[in-house]
């Protein structure tokens, strides 16, 4: 548990194959969609929560400055991810409304 | 049971692929959100389901449930409590808390440590995620403020910021050759704290107009925190979600620099200097006015309309106005488009969402790239709180701020007109010489209150 990810082989083949998917997922987007997919993935680099889950599920309740400090970090992470996810559903309802057709 | 778990995480990683991959596309994206958000909730159930083991007390697991609860309400009333013309600020804020929290988790995973076994190299890591999760905080919260015109703060002097790195860069360097004193969780809040500021002195000089490009590097920012802090908890899921937000994030704001045709180094740079000398240039400007009714006899007789929406149609609201004066427009037979500059309003996008909130149809929007050569065409073109999008000094005057930037050749039809609530520039600073022309004419007052005179004359006619 000392060591971290990085010294695994694996671990670089993730970032750079995730670097690639993530330049070929978006090279064609439409300005309409920057903003919604913009907003989409700043929920998805929410998941950072996990982060917070693991300390909190991993300590104990006793270590109270830690405890605390890591469920700050999980509330604002939610609201990061709930409200990012939200939002963007807001935006994108806006495009599916019914289209007036003269 | 590690089977499950890792079954469990690719699963999410390939919704998130997917999810994106789907958002990339127009009839797909609201699908592609939805998937998102459902790998995001399987990524996180697997999660609180591996680490509740037996040693585990219940009350830490109420709490991470309650804390999940809890913040996705405040997520989705915070999400409806916004405008929609307030997306870009509200996406800033977002962003803000995702920075936090990798901020809060670093510095909490620093003093959990036992950093006497630490390698260098993850201790490096570690100060990294928190460095950018702190900048990308404060960062995104100047964004907001500045996005909600909440704050006109100066630039700080250059020097402070170069103060700021060079401390940051040093201070790792004094922990590692006396490690003794200098105790890693410390040396992790100190460099988190400088962090902090540097975000702000890192935002700061960045203009208004240029709001977009931050926010987007400033989310990508926070994917590289999340990536690092994925390195850290050795979790596969958090390092693929934290790259593939930084990568799509970094490519984003290449695709916006490009539209703007600047680079991101003058971007971050700001443009303090130019901006002033622009400005004292506005008061010699002659200007000619019209009237809603004048305005409503021109369109009424003009076979071809555009209307180029700004961040000042956003303000008032006017796009259902918008709607309606087009429908009037079209049963007398004319032919009307809107054209969109790609950065109009704060974000890309920005006017298209606002335009389909009022029902308009994909048909009649217009690419600026579609229509700029055949402009001479257009009989009226009617700008709505637009500004630096159709200022023709981004043409010709060198000095302007926002020379090089493309823009939509509104000059080049036959009349203009402006709806403008005063004569202050746009947001860039800049002045319009668009208003000088002989063939462009000044509609002042509020949108929305302009575009229904407009159509109650239209009525009369």
């Amino acid at each position: 548990m000392e060591s971290f990810y990085l010294s695994n082989i694996d671990g670089i083949y993730v970032i750079v194959f995730s670097v690639l998917i993530g330049i070929e997922l978006i090279k064609n987007v439409p300005a309409v969609l920057h903003t919604p997919l913009m907003s989409g993935a700043n929920a998805i680099s929410g998941i950072i929560v996990i982060g917070g889950i693991i300390h909190l599920l991993t300590l104990s309740i006793s270590d109270v400055s830690s405890i605390v400090a890591a469920s700050l970090a999980v509330l604002i992470g939610t609201i990061n991810v709930s409200g990012g996810f939200f939002v963007t559903h807001r935006m994108l309802a806006m495009f599916a409304k019914p289209k007036n057709k003269q | 049971m590690t089977i499950y778990m890792n079954a469990t995480y690719l699963l999410s990683a390939v919704g998130f692929i997917l999810g994106l991959k789907f958002m990339a596309s127009p009839a797909k994206a609201k699908l592609g959100n939805v998937v998102s958000a459902v790998a995001m909730g399987i990524a996180l159930t697997a999660t609180i389901f591996w680490y509740i083991t037996a040693d585990i007390t219940y009350t830490n697991g109420l709490l991470v449930l309650g804390l999940l609860v809890f913040g996705s309400f405040i997520g989705r009333f915070l999400s409806k409590s916004y405008a929609i013309t307030q997306m870009p600020e509200l996406i800033s804020l977002f962003n803000a808390f995702g920075g936090l929290c990798a901020m809060i988790i670093g510095i909490n995973e620093a003093a959990l440590r036992d950093t006497n076994s630490l390698f260098l190299v993850d201790k490096s890591i570690l100060l990294l995620g928190v460095v950018l999760g702190a900048a990308s905080f404060t960062g995104s919260i100047v964004a907001y403020f500045k996005l909600g015109n909440k704050m006109k703060w100066n630039a700080p002097p250059r020097a402070f910021t170069t103060i700021a790195i060079l401390l940051m860069l040093s201070l790792p360097f004094l922990h590692m050759l006396a490690p003794i004193d200098f105790n890693f969780f410390y040396l992790t809040a100190v460099l988190g704290g400088l962090a902090l500021i540097y975000g702000l002195l890192f935002a700061l000089p960045v203009g208004g107009a240029d709001m977009p490009v931050l926010i987007s590097i400033l989310n990508a920012v926070t994917g590289l925190a999340t990536a690092l802090s994925g390195i850290v908890f050795e979790s596969t899921i958090m390092l693929l979600g934290g790259i593939l937000v930084g990568s799509t994030g970094i490519l984003l704001t290449a695709q916006m620099c490009k539209a703007m045709n600047r680079s991101l180094a003058t971007v971050l740079i700001g443009n303090r200097k130019t901006a002033k000398a622009g400005n004292s240039v506005s008061e010699e400007q002659q200007v000619q006015s019209i009237s809603s009714a004048e305005t409503a006899t021109l369109l009424a007789f003009s076979k071809k309309v555009a209307i180029i929406p700004g961040f000042g149609m956003a303000v008032a609201q006017a796009q259902k106005e918008c709607f309606e004066i087009q429908k009037r427009l079209e049963t007398a037979g004319a032919e009307v488009n809107y054209i969109i500059h790609p950065v109009a309003g704060r974000m890309p996008g920005h006017m298209n969402v606002l335009l389909a909130e009022a029902n308009i149809d994909y048909q009649y929007i217009i690419d600026m790239d579609e229509v700029n050569h055949k402009m001479r065409d257009y009989d009226a073109v009617v700008v709505i709180g637009a500004n630096d999008v159709v200022n023709p000094a981004a043409e010709e005057d060198e000095n302007s701020v926002i020379y090089g930037m493309p823009i939509i050749k509104a000059y080049n039809a036959k009349q203009v007109i402006v709806l403008k609530r005063s004569m202050a520039s746009g947001y860039s600073g800049a002045t319009n010489t668009l208003f000088d022309r002989n063939n462009c004419r000044l509609l002042f007052g509020d949108a929305k209150s302009s575009l229904l005179q407009i159509l109650d004359e239209l009525k009369k006619i």
